[in-house]
Protein backbone atom coordinates (compact mmCIF):
# COMPACT_ATOMS: atom_id res chain seq x y z
CA UNK A 1 0.00 0.00 0.00
CA UNK A 2 1.50 3.06 -0.81
CA UNK A 3 1.49 5.66 1.97
CA UNK A 4 -1.07 8.59 1.96
CA UNK A 5 0.69 11.99 1.38
CA UNK A 6 -0.26 13.06 4.82
CA UNK A 7 1.53 10.75 6.58
CA UNK A 8 4.90 11.90 4.78
CA UNK A 9 3.66 15.63 5.68
CA UNK A 10 3.58 14.24 9.11
CA UNK A 11 6.39 12.63 8.90
CA UNK A 12 8.78 14.92 7.73
CA UNK A 13 7.35 17.76 10.57
CA UNK A 14 7.62 15.30 12.66
CA UNK A 15 11.71 14.49 11.69
CA UNK A 16 12.55 18.23 11.90
CA UNK A 17 11.01 18.72 15.17
CA UNK A 18 13.02 16.01 16.40
CA UNK A 19 16.24 17.03 15.19
CA UNK A 20 15.73 20.49 16.36
CA UNK A 21 15.17 19.24 19.83
CA UNK A 22 17.96 16.91 19.19
CA UNK A 23 20.56 20.18 18.18
CA UNK A 24 18.99 22.40 21.57
CA UNK A 25 19.98 19.13 23.56
CA UNK A 26 23.05 18.42 22.40
CA UNK A 27 24.35 23.02 22.74
CA UNK A 28 22.96 22.46 25.96
CA UNK A 29 24.79 19.73 27.23
CA UNK A 30 27.57 20.88 25.77
CA UNK A 31 27.02 24.50 27.56
CA UNK A 32 26.48 22.06 31.30
CA UNK A 33 29.82 20.20 30.30
CA UNK A 34 31.67 23.47 29.10
CA UNK A 35 30.55 25.36 32.83
CA UNK A 36 31.39 22.17 34.62
CA UNK A 37 34.76 21.68 33.35
CA UNK A 38 36.03 24.85 33.15
CA UNK A 39 34.52 26.38 36.99
CA UNK A 40 33.35 24.00 39.05
CA UNK A 41 35.81 20.90 38.64
CA UNK A 42 39.05 22.95 39.48
CA UNK A 43 37.39 24.63 42.40
CA UNK A 44 37.33 20.56 43.56
CA UNK A 45 40.59 20.55 43.41
CA UNK A 46 40.93 19.18 39.41
CA UNK A 47 43.75 20.85 37.98
CA UNK A 48 43.81 22.88 34.83
CA UNK A 49 45.97 21.78 31.91
CA UNK A 50 48.25 25.04 32.62
CA UNK A 51 50.70 24.54 29.69
CA UNK A 52 48.08 23.89 27.02
CA UNK A 53 46.17 26.59 28.09
CA UNK A 54 49.49 28.96 27.46
CA UNK A 55 49.66 27.34 23.92
CA UNK A 56 46.56 27.94 23.29
CA UNK A 57 47.24 31.87 24.27
CA UNK A 58 50.10 32.31 21.79
CA UNK A 59 48.24 30.77 18.83
CA UNK A 60 45.11 32.47 19.20
CA UNK A 61 45.93 35.22 20.78
CA UNK A 62 49.73 36.46 20.22
CA UNK A 63 50.28 35.07 16.97
CA UNK A 64 46.99 36.78 15.94
CA UNK A 65 48.66 40.68 17.41
CA UNK A 66 50.13 41.59 13.37
CA UNK A 67 46.77 40.92 11.59
CA UNK A 68 44.97 42.36 13.85
CA UNK A 69 47.88 45.51 14.23
CA UNK A 70 47.11 45.87 10.38
CA UNK A 71 43.49 45.81 10.41
CA UNK A 72 42.83 47.97 13.37
CA UNK A 73 45.27 50.91 11.60
CA UNK A 74 43.64 50.63 8.48
CA UNK A 75 39.97 50.85 9.73
CA UNK A 76 40.92 53.72 11.92
CA UNK A 77 42.02 55.65 8.62
CA UNK A 78 39.48 54.83 6.99
CA UNK A 79 36.77 56.01 9.56
CA UNK A 80 38.75 58.73 10.03
CA UNK A 81 38.15 59.72 6.45
CA UNK A 82 35.17 59.08 5.79
CA UNK A 83 34.11 61.02 8.87
CA UNK A 84 36.30 63.83 7.87
CA UNK A 85 33.92 63.89 4.44
CA UNK A 86 30.94 64.79 6.44
CA UNK A 87 32.01 66.83 9.40
CA UNK A 88 34.14 69.07 7.11
CA UNK A 89 31.00 70.32 5.68
CA UNK A 90 29.88 71.97 8.96
CA UNK A 91 33.73 73.25 9.82
CA UNK A 92 33.65 70.38 12.84
CA UNK A 93 36.36 68.35 11.56
CA UNK A 94 38.15 68.40 14.92
CA UNK A 95 34.54 65.80 15.86
CA UNK A 96 36.69 62.71 13.89
CA UNK A 97 38.41 62.42 17.00
CA UNK A 98 35.22 62.10 19.07
CA UNK A 99 33.48 60.20 16.56
CA UNK A 100 36.43 57.98 16.17
CA UNK A 101 36.91 56.90 19.80
CA UNK A 102 34.00 56.24 20.95
CA UNK A 103 32.84 53.97 17.63
CA UNK A 104 36.10 51.74 17.86
CA UNK A 105 36.15 51.85 21.44
CA UNK A 106 32.38 50.98 21.98
CA UNK A 107 31.73 49.12 18.69
CA UNK A 108 34.16 48.32 16.00
CA UNK A 109 37.21 47.30 17.80
CA UNK A 110 34.83 44.50 19.53
CA UNK A 111 33.23 43.08 16.61
CA UNK A 112 35.35 43.52 14.27
CA UNK A 113 38.18 41.50 16.23
CA UNK A 114 35.93 38.84 16.74
CA UNK A 115 35.22 38.24 13.21
CA UNK A 116 39.38 38.04 12.68
CA UNK A 117 39.41 35.56 16.25
CA UNK A 118 36.30 33.70 14.36
CA UNK A 119 37.93 33.23 11.06
CA UNK A 120 41.53 32.00 12.53
CA UNK A 121 40.92 30.32 15.62
CA UNK A 122 36.87 29.36 15.82
CA UNK A 123 37.56 27.18 12.36
CA UNK A 124 41.04 26.17 13.86
CA UNK A 125 38.94 24.83 16.72
CA UNK A 126 36.59 22.93 14.66
CA UNK A 127 38.78 21.37 12.31
CA UNK A 128 41.26 20.37 15.28
CA UNK A 129 38.34 18.71 17.75
CA UNK A 130 36.60 17.37 14.43
CA UNK A 131 39.21 15.69 12.72
CA UNK A 132 40.29 14.19 16.16
CA UNK A 133 36.87 12.92 16.35
CA UNK A 134 37.05 11.58 12.52
CA UNK A 135 39.90 9.60 13.79
CA UNK A 136 39.06 8.58 16.77
CA UNK A 137 41.17 10.43 19.22
CA UNK A 138 38.47 11.71 20.87
CA UNK A 139 37.57 8.20 21.84
CA UNK A 140 41.17 7.44 23.09
CA UNK A 141 40.79 10.35 24.97
CA UNK A 142 37.27 8.75 26.74
CA UNK A 143 38.75 5.68 26.92
CA UNK A 144 42.23 6.88 28.76
CA UNK A 145 39.54 8.25 31.24
CA UNK A 146 40.60 12.15 30.16
CA UNK A 147 37.09 14.03 29.52
CA UNK A 148 37.58 15.43 26.07
CA UNK A 149 36.26 19.15 26.97
CA UNK A 150 38.61 19.31 29.72
CA UNK A 151 41.74 18.28 27.74
CA UNK A 152 40.45 19.77 24.52
CA UNK A 153 38.34 22.85 25.15
CA UNK A 154 38.83 24.26 28.31
CA UNK A 155 42.25 25.37 27.64
CA UNK A 156 41.00 26.99 24.65
CA UNK A 157 38.09 28.67 26.29
CA UNK A 158 40.35 30.30 29.06
CA UNK A 159 42.65 31.52 26.24
CA UNK A 160 40.24 33.39 24.21
CA UNK A 161 38.42 34.51 27.62
CA UNK A 162 41.75 36.60 28.02
CA UNK A 163 42.91 36.77 24.75
CA UNK A 164 39.65 38.53 22.90
CA UNK A 165 39.71 41.61 25.37
CA UNK A 166 44.00 41.62 25.18
CA UNK A 167 42.90 41.79 21.35
CA UNK A 168 40.51 43.77 21.26
CA UNK A 169 42.66 46.61 23.28
CA UNK A 170 44.73 46.72 20.76
CA UNK A 171 42.27 47.30 18.19
CA UNK A 172 41.12 50.43 19.98
CA UNK A 173 44.55 51.50 20.68
CA UNK A 174 45.99 50.93 17.27
CA UNK A 175 42.45 51.83 15.61
CA UNK A 176 42.83 55.11 17.36
CA UNK A 177 46.65 55.56 16.18
CA UNK A 178 45.72 55.37 12.63
CA UNK A 179 43.00 57.90 12.59
CA UNK A 180 45.31 60.38 14.75
CA UNK A 181 48.30 59.32 12.10
CA UNK A 182 45.68 60.57 9.36
CA UNK A 183 43.80 63.51 11.30
CA UNK A 184 47.58 65.06 12.33
CA UNK A 185 48.65 64.30 8.23
CA UNK A 186 45.69 64.99 6.22
CA UNK A 187 43.32 67.14 8.02
CA UNK A 188 45.65 68.98 9.79
CA UNK A 189 44.73 68.65 13.11
CA UNK A 190 47.45 69.38 15.52
CA UNK A 191 48.98 66.27 17.79
CA UNK A 192 47.69 68.11 21.18
CA UNK A 193 44.26 68.84 20.25
CA UNK A 194 43.30 65.44 18.99
CA UNK A 195 44.66 63.65 21.93
CA UNK A 196 42.86 65.65 24.29
CA UNK A 197 39.92 65.87 21.98
CA UNK A 198 40.13 62.01 22.03
CA UNK A 199 40.35 61.60 26.22
CA UNK A 200 37.56 63.63 26.44
CA UNK A 201 35.51 62.16 24.07
CA UNK A 202 35.92 58.55 25.38
CA UNK A 203 34.26 57.43 28.79
CA UNK A 204 35.89 55.01 30.85
CA UNK A 205 32.28 53.08 30.47
CA UNK A 206 32.80 53.28 26.60
CA UNK A 207 36.24 50.77 27.01
CA UNK A 208 34.80 48.72 29.51
CA UNK A 209 31.44 47.96 27.55
CA UNK A 210 33.71 47.39 24.61
CA UNK A 211 35.91 44.76 26.59
CA UNK A 212 32.90 43.46 28.29
CA UNK A 213 31.43 42.59 24.98
CA UNK A 214 35.06 41.12 23.80
CA UNK A 215 34.73 38.62 26.85
CA UNK A 216 31.63 37.25 25.61
CA UNK A 217 32.43 36.70 21.81
CA UNK A 218 35.73 35.04 23.02
CA UNK A 219 32.74 32.49 24.74
CA UNK A 220 30.48 32.27 21.90
CA UNK A 221 33.89 31.44 19.16
CA UNK A 222 35.09 29.25 21.51
CA UNK A 223 31.77 27.59 22.46
CA UNK A 224 30.54 27.18 18.61
CA UNK A 225 33.98 26.07 17.28
CA UNK A 226 33.65 22.99 20.00
CA UNK A 227 30.18 22.04 18.91
CA UNK A 228 30.74 21.33 15.58
CA UNK A 229 33.86 20.23 16.03
CA UNK A 230 32.33 17.37 18.01
CA UNK A 231 29.50 17.15 16.04
CA UNK A 232 31.85 15.34 13.11
CA UNK A 233 31.10 11.85 13.13
CA UNK A 234 33.80 10.60 10.29
CA UNK A 235 35.40 11.75 7.30
CA UNK A 236 37.67 14.73 5.97
CA UNK A 237 34.63 16.38 4.02
CA UNK A 238 32.46 16.85 7.45
CA UNK A 239 35.43 17.82 9.04
CA UNK A 240 35.35 20.57 6.03
CA UNK A 241 31.63 21.48 6.36
CA UNK A 242 31.77 21.69 10.11
CA UNK A 243 34.74 24.43 10.01
CA UNK A 244 32.85 26.15 7.70
CA UNK A 245 29.69 26.17 9.85
CA UNK A 246 31.47 27.20 12.54
CA UNK A 247 32.69 30.72 10.80
CA UNK A 248 29.32 31.45 9.59
CA UNK A 249 27.29 30.54 12.92
CA UNK A 250 29.72 31.81 15.19
CA UNK A 251 30.16 35.55 13.29
CA UNK A 252 25.93 35.26 13.28
CA UNK A 253 26.17 34.88 16.66
CA UNK A 254 29.00 37.41 17.55
CA UNK A 255 26.53 39.83 15.92
CA UNK A 256 23.87 38.73 17.55
CA UNK A 257 25.21 38.58 21.13
CA UNK A 258 26.88 42.54 19.96
CA UNK A 259 22.83 43.43 19.28
CA UNK A 260 21.49 41.90 22.84
CA UNK A 261 24.32 43.77 24.93
CA UNK A 262 24.12 47.15 23.34
CA UNK A 263 20.87 47.21 23.62
CA UNK A 264 21.25 46.54 27.58
CA UNK A 265 24.04 48.79 27.26
CA UNK A 266 22.23 51.75 25.68
CA UNK A 267 19.11 51.66 28.48
CA UNK A 268 20.97 50.50 31.41
CA UNK A 269 23.79 52.12 31.70
CA UNK B 1 36.44 -20.99 34.16
CA UNK B 2 36.42 -17.81 36.08
CA UNK B 3 35.01 -14.99 34.17
CA UNK B 4 36.04 -11.19 33.53
CA UNK B 5 33.10 -9.99 31.70
CA UNK B 6 29.63 -10.71 31.53
CA UNK B 7 27.89 -9.74 28.88
CA UNK B 8 23.61 -10.72 28.98
CA UNK B 9 20.83 -10.09 26.24
CA UNK B 10 23.04 -7.29 24.48
CA UNK B 11 21.08 -5.27 21.23
CA UNK B 12 22.03 -2.07 19.86
CA UNK B 13 20.77 0.25 17.10
CA UNK B 14 22.58 2.40 14.74
CA UNK B 15 19.81 4.31 14.03
CA UNK B 16 16.95 1.85 12.97
CA UNK B 17 19.22 -1.12 12.27
CA UNK B 18 19.84 -3.60 14.98
CA UNK B 19 23.77 -4.55 14.44
CA UNK B 20 23.97 -6.72 17.44
CA UNK B 21 21.25 -9.02 18.17
CA UNK B 22 20.51 -9.96 21.79
CA UNK B 23 24.47 -11.28 22.60
CA UNK B 24 24.68 -13.30 25.54
CA UNK B 25 28.55 -14.33 26.40
CA UNK B 26 31.65 -14.48 28.96
CA UNK B 27 35.02 -13.48 28.46
CA UNK B 28 37.26 -15.93 30.74
CA UNK B 29 39.71 -13.79 33.35
CA UNK B 30 43.59 -13.77 32.14
CA UNK B 31 43.32 -15.63 28.68
CA UNK B 32 43.16 -14.46 25.63
CA UNK B 33 39.98 -14.09 24.01
CA UNK B 34 39.59 -13.57 20.01
CA UNK B 35 36.38 -12.27 18.61
CA UNK B 36 36.38 -12.86 15.10
CA UNK B 37 34.10 -12.38 12.24
CA UNK B 38 33.60 -11.03 8.70
CA UNK B 39 33.74 -7.23 7.97
CA UNK B 40 30.74 -5.03 9.40
CA UNK B 41 29.65 -8.04 11.44
CA UNK B 42 30.00 -5.93 14.29
CA UNK B 43 33.23 -6.91 15.91
CA UNK B 44 34.40 -3.23 16.70
CA UNK B 45 30.95 -2.09 18.01
CA UNK B 46 31.01 -4.73 20.01
CA UNK B 47 34.47 -4.08 21.51
CA UNK B 48 32.87 -0.14 22.10
CA UNK B 49 30.44 -1.57 24.00
CA UNK B 50 33.08 -3.50 26.49
CA UNK B 51 34.80 -0.41 27.09
CA UNK B 52 31.57 1.54 27.74
CA UNK B 53 31.91 4.03 24.57
CA UNK B 54 28.74 2.96 23.36
CA UNK B 55 25.85 1.70 25.37
CA UNK B 56 24.04 -0.92 24.63
CA UNK B 57 19.95 -0.05 23.97
CA UNK B 58 19.00 -3.53 25.93
CA UNK B 59 21.08 -5.70 28.52
CA UNK B 60 23.83 -5.67 30.62
CA UNK B 61 27.40 -5.82 30.20
CA UNK B 62 29.12 -7.04 33.66
CA UNK B 63 32.72 -6.24 34.40
CA UNK B 64 34.01 -7.82 37.68
CA UNK B 65 30.69 -8.12 38.37
CA UNK B 66 29.69 -4.03 37.92
CA UNK B 67 26.94 -2.88 35.26
CA UNK B 68 29.10 -0.61 33.26
CA UNK B 69 25.69 -0.34 30.88
CA UNK B 70 24.27 1.41 33.58
CA UNK B 71 27.27 3.65 34.65
CA UNK B 72 28.42 7.22 34.21
CA UNK B 73 30.98 9.71 34.66
CA UNK B 74 33.88 9.49 37.46
CA UNK B 75 32.44 6.26 38.59
CA UNK B 76 33.23 4.92 34.77
CA UNK B 77 36.14 7.05 34.79
CA UNK B 78 37.86 4.63 37.58
CA UNK B 79 37.31 1.74 35.57
CA UNK B 80 39.05 2.68 32.42
CA UNK B 81 42.03 3.60 34.41
CA UNK B 82 42.24 -0.13 34.49
CA UNK B 83 41.80 -1.26 31.16
CA UNK B 84 43.60 -0.47 27.82
CA UNK B 85 42.66 0.00 24.47
CA UNK B 86 44.19 -0.37 21.10
CA UNK B 87 42.11 1.49 18.29
CA UNK B 88 41.33 -0.04 14.68
CA UNK B 89 43.07 3.33 13.91
CA UNK B 90 45.48 3.20 16.88
CA UNK B 91 43.84 7.06 17.26
CA UNK B 92 47.38 8.55 18.99
CA UNK B 93 46.95 11.81 19.46
CA UNK B 94 48.74 13.23 16.38
CA UNK B 95 49.49 16.97 18.70
CA UNK B 96 51.86 15.00 20.97
CA UNK B 97 55.18 13.05 20.25
CA UNK B 98 55.31 9.37 21.15
CA UNK B 99 56.69 10.32 24.50
CA UNK B 100 54.01 12.28 25.20
CA UNK B 101 51.23 9.79 24.37
CA UNK B 102 52.29 7.15 26.71
CA UNK B 103 52.91 9.33 28.89
CA UNK B 104 49.37 10.93 28.77
CA UNK B 105 47.52 8.79 31.34
CA UNK B 106 50.29 8.77 33.82
CA UNK B 107 50.45 12.56 33.65
CA UNK B 108 46.68 12.60 33.78
CA UNK B 109 46.21 10.31 36.11
CA UNK B 110 48.66 9.58 38.89
CA UNK B 111 51.10 12.21 40.64
CA UNK B 112 54.02 10.50 39.76
CA UNK B 113 57.46 12.86 39.29
CA UNK B 114 58.30 13.33 35.39
CA UNK B 115 61.42 11.58 35.53
CA UNK B 116 59.55 8.23 37.10
CA UNK B 117 57.22 8.64 34.43
CA UNK B 118 59.88 8.98 31.67
CA UNK B 119 61.16 5.82 32.84
CA UNK B 120 58.31 3.69 32.59
CA UNK B 121 57.20 5.16 29.19
CA UNK B 122 60.97 4.10 28.25
CA UNK B 123 60.53 0.74 29.46
CA UNK B 124 56.83 0.17 27.72
CA UNK B 125 58.09 1.62 24.35
CA UNK B 126 60.80 -0.87 24.67
CA UNK B 127 58.55 -3.31 25.42
CA UNK B 128 56.78 -2.58 21.96
CA UNK B 129 60.34 -2.39 20.25
CA UNK B 130 59.78 1.36 19.90
CA UNK B 131 63.03 2.26 21.73
CA UNK B 132 64.54 5.57 20.24
CA UNK B 133 61.37 6.53 18.70
CA UNK B 134 59.87 8.91 21.25
CA UNK B 135 60.40 12.01 19.58
CA UNK B 136 58.60 10.94 16.69
CA UNK B 137 55.20 12.37 15.86
CA UNK B 138 52.83 9.82 14.80
CA UNK B 139 52.57 11.08 11.21
CA UNK B 140 56.39 9.93 11.26
CA UNK B 141 55.37 6.57 11.96
CA UNK B 142 54.53 3.19 9.84
CA UNK B 143 50.95 1.62 10.10
CA UNK B 144 52.75 -1.35 11.96
CA UNK B 145 54.71 1.24 14.37
CA UNK B 146 51.41 3.18 15.54
CA UNK B 147 49.84 0.25 16.10
CA UNK B 148 52.62 -0.84 18.62
CA UNK B 149 52.97 2.89 20.27
CA UNK B 150 48.98 2.53 20.81
CA UNK B 151 49.68 -0.67 22.28
CA UNK B 152 52.69 0.80 24.63
CA UNK B 153 49.93 3.73 25.53
CA UNK B 154 46.93 1.04 26.37
CA UNK B 155 49.91 -0.72 28.35
CA UNK B 156 50.86 2.51 30.35
CA UNK B 157 48.61 2.60 33.27
CA UNK B 158 49.27 -1.36 33.78
CA UNK B 159 45.83 -2.34 33.08
CA UNK B 160 43.94 -5.41 34.31
CA UNK B 161 41.88 -5.53 30.91
CA UNK B 162 43.47 -5.10 27.85
CA UNK B 163 41.28 -4.58 24.29
CA UNK B 164 42.74 -4.50 20.97
CA UNK B 165 40.85 -4.06 17.78
CA UNK B 166 42.96 -5.58 14.56
CA UNK B 167 46.43 -5.35 15.37
CA UNK B 168 47.54 -6.74 12.65
CA UNK B 169 44.95 -5.92 10.01
CA UNK B 170 46.68 -3.75 6.92
CA UNK B 171 50.60 -5.41 8.49
CA UNK B 172 52.85 -7.87 6.38
CA UNK B 173 52.82 -10.97 7.33
CA UNK B 174 56.31 -10.70 9.32
CA UNK B 175 54.85 -7.57 11.63
CA UNK B 176 51.58 -9.15 11.58
CA UNK B 177 53.49 -12.07 12.94
CA UNK B 178 56.04 -10.23 15.24
CA UNK B 179 52.67 -8.54 16.67
CA UNK B 180 51.23 -11.72 17.71
CA UNK B 181 54.61 -12.66 19.64
CA UNK B 182 54.10 -9.72 21.29
CA UNK B 183 50.64 -10.47 22.36
CA UNK B 184 51.76 -13.85 23.68
CA UNK B 185 54.72 -12.07 25.62
CA UNK B 186 52.45 -9.87 26.94
CA UNK B 187 50.31 -12.23 28.34
CA UNK B 188 52.89 -14.55 29.52
CA UNK B 189 54.15 -11.69 31.79
CA UNK B 190 51.74 -9.92 32.89
CA UNK B 191 49.14 -12.67 33.07
CA UNK B 192 46.18 -9.69 31.63
CA UNK B 193 42.54 -10.66 30.76
CA UNK B 194 42.75 -9.96 26.52
CA UNK B 195 40.47 -9.30 24.15
CA UNK B 196 41.71 -9.15 20.49
CA UNK B 197 39.56 -8.54 17.78
CA UNK B 198 40.81 -9.89 14.78
CA UNK B 199 40.33 -11.62 10.92
CA UNK B 200 43.69 -13.19 10.80
CA UNK B 201 43.39 -17.03 11.03
CA UNK B 202 47.28 -17.41 11.27
CA UNK B 203 46.80 -14.79 14.38
CA UNK B 204 44.07 -16.69 15.71
CA UNK B 205 45.70 -20.36 16.51
CA UNK B 206 48.97 -18.54 17.78
CA UNK B 207 47.18 -16.22 20.67
CA UNK B 208 43.80 -17.29 21.41
CA UNK B 209 42.38 -18.95 24.14
CA UNK B 210 38.77 -18.75 23.75
CA UNK B 211 37.07 -17.53 20.46
CA UNK B 212 33.89 -15.90 19.91
CA UNK B 213 32.71 -15.70 16.51
CA UNK B 214 29.88 -13.24 15.12
CA UNK B 215 28.32 -13.35 12.36
CA UNK B 216 25.48 -10.74 11.22
CA UNK B 217 25.19 -9.14 14.84
CA UNK B 218 24.85 -12.83 16.13
CA UNK B 219 26.85 -15.59 18.11
CA UNK B 220 27.59 -18.77 15.88
CA UNK B 221 30.31 -19.99 18.02
CA UNK B 222 32.14 -20.12 21.64
CA UNK B 223 34.35 -22.24 22.72
CA UNK B 224 38.55 -22.86 22.90
CA UNK B 225 40.64 -23.81 19.77
CA UNK B 226 40.13 -27.57 19.85
CA UNK B 227 36.45 -26.64 20.37
CA UNK B 228 36.22 -24.03 17.00
CA UNK B 229 38.50 -26.62 14.82
CA UNK B 230 35.91 -29.52 15.56
CA UNK B 231 32.85 -27.22 15.22
CA UNK B 232 30.42 -28.24 12.27
CA UNK B 233 28.48 -25.09 11.97
CA UNK B 234 28.70 -23.98 8.14
CA UNK B 235 29.44 -20.45 9.44
CA UNK B 236 32.28 -21.57 11.32
CA UNK B 237 33.67 -23.87 7.93
CA UNK B 238 33.31 -21.60 5.77
CA UNK B 239 35.60 -18.95 7.52
CA UNK B 240 38.38 -21.42 8.75
CA UNK B 241 38.51 -22.96 5.26
CA UNK B 242 38.68 -19.44 3.78
CA UNK B 243 35.91 -20.66 1.24
CA UNK B 244 33.88 -17.45 -0.62
CA UNK B 245 30.57 -17.31 0.45
CA UNK B 246 28.43 -18.26 -2.15
CA UNK B 247 25.05 -16.81 -2.63
CA UNK B 248 22.56 -18.92 -4.33
CA UNK B 249 19.55 -16.43 -5.57
CA UNK B 250 16.58 -17.54 -8.02
CA UNK B 251 16.44 -15.97 -11.01
CA UNK B 252 13.44 -14.12 -9.34
CA UNK B 253 15.26 -12.75 -6.59
CA UNK B 254 18.48 -11.79 -8.66
CA UNK B 255 15.83 -9.42 -10.64
CA UNK B 256 14.51 -7.76 -7.54
CA UNK B 257 17.93 -7.07 -6.46
CA UNK B 258 18.69 -5.49 -9.81
CA UNK B 259 15.46 -3.48 -10.16
CA UNK B 260 15.71 -2.50 -6.82
CA UNK B 261 12.44 -3.20 -5.18
N1 LIG C 1 28.80 5.04 13.46
C1 LIG C 1 28.03 4.20 12.77
N2 LIG C 1 26.81 4.58 12.30
C2 LIG C 1 26.02 3.73 11.63
N3 LIG C 1 26.35 2.46 11.33
C3 LIG C 1 27.54 2.01 11.75
C4 LIG C 1 28.44 2.84 12.48
N4 LIG C 1 29.55 2.14 12.77
C5 LIG C 1 29.35 0.91 12.24
N5 LIG C 1 28.15 0.82 11.62
C6 LIG C 1 27.58 -0.36 10.99
O1 LIG C 1 27.53 -1.40 11.93
C7 LIG C 1 27.98 -2.60 11.36
C8 LIG C 1 29.08 -3.20 12.22
O2 LIG C 1 30.20 -2.35 12.16
P1 LIG C 1 31.57 -2.68 12.89
O3 LIG C 1 32.47 -1.51 12.72
O4 LIG C 1 31.28 -3.12 14.26
O5 LIG C 1 32.09 -3.91 12.02
P2 LIG C 1 33.41 -4.77 12.19
O6 LIG C 1 32.98 -6.14 12.48
O7 LIG C 1 34.34 -4.13 13.15
O8 LIG C 1 34.03 -4.71 10.73
P3 LIG C 1 35.58 -4.63 10.27
O9 LIG C 1 36.11 -6.00 10.42
O10 LIG C 1 35.49 -4.23 8.84
O11 LIG C 1 36.25 -3.63 11.13
C9 LIG C 1 28.43 -2.32 9.96
O12 LIG C 1 27.48 -2.86 9.09
C10 LIG C 1 28.44 -0.82 9.83
O13 LIG C 1 27.87 -0.43 8.61
MG1 LIG D 1 36.16 -3.17 13.05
Amino acid sequence: MRPLIIDSVLGAIGKRTISVFKTIHNVSTLLNNIAYWTVVSPLRGKRIRFKATVSEIVKAGYNAIPIVTVIAFFVGIILALQSAYQLRKFGAIIYVANLLGVSITRELGPIITAIIVAGRSGSAFAAEIGSMKASEEVDALVTMGINPIRFLVVPKLLALMLMQPALTAIFDLVGIGGGFFLSISLLEITPHRYYTQTINAILVKDLMTGLVKAWAFGVVITCVGAYHGFQVEAGAEEVGLRTTASVVSSIFLVIFFDFFFTTLFYYFL
Amino acid sequence: METAIDVKGMTTYYGEREVLKNLTLSIPRAKTTVIVGGSGCGKTTLLKHLISLLKPAKGTIEVNGKNIAGMFGSDLDEFRKKMGVLFQGAALLNSLTLTENVALPLREHTRLKEPVIDIIVRMKLDLVGLSGFGNFYPSQLSGGMKKRAGIARAMAMDPELLFFDEPSAGLDPVTAAGLDELILKLHKAFSLTLVVVTHELASIFTIADYVIMLDAGNIVFMGNLDELKASSHPKVRVFLERKAEEEFLSPEEYFKIISGS
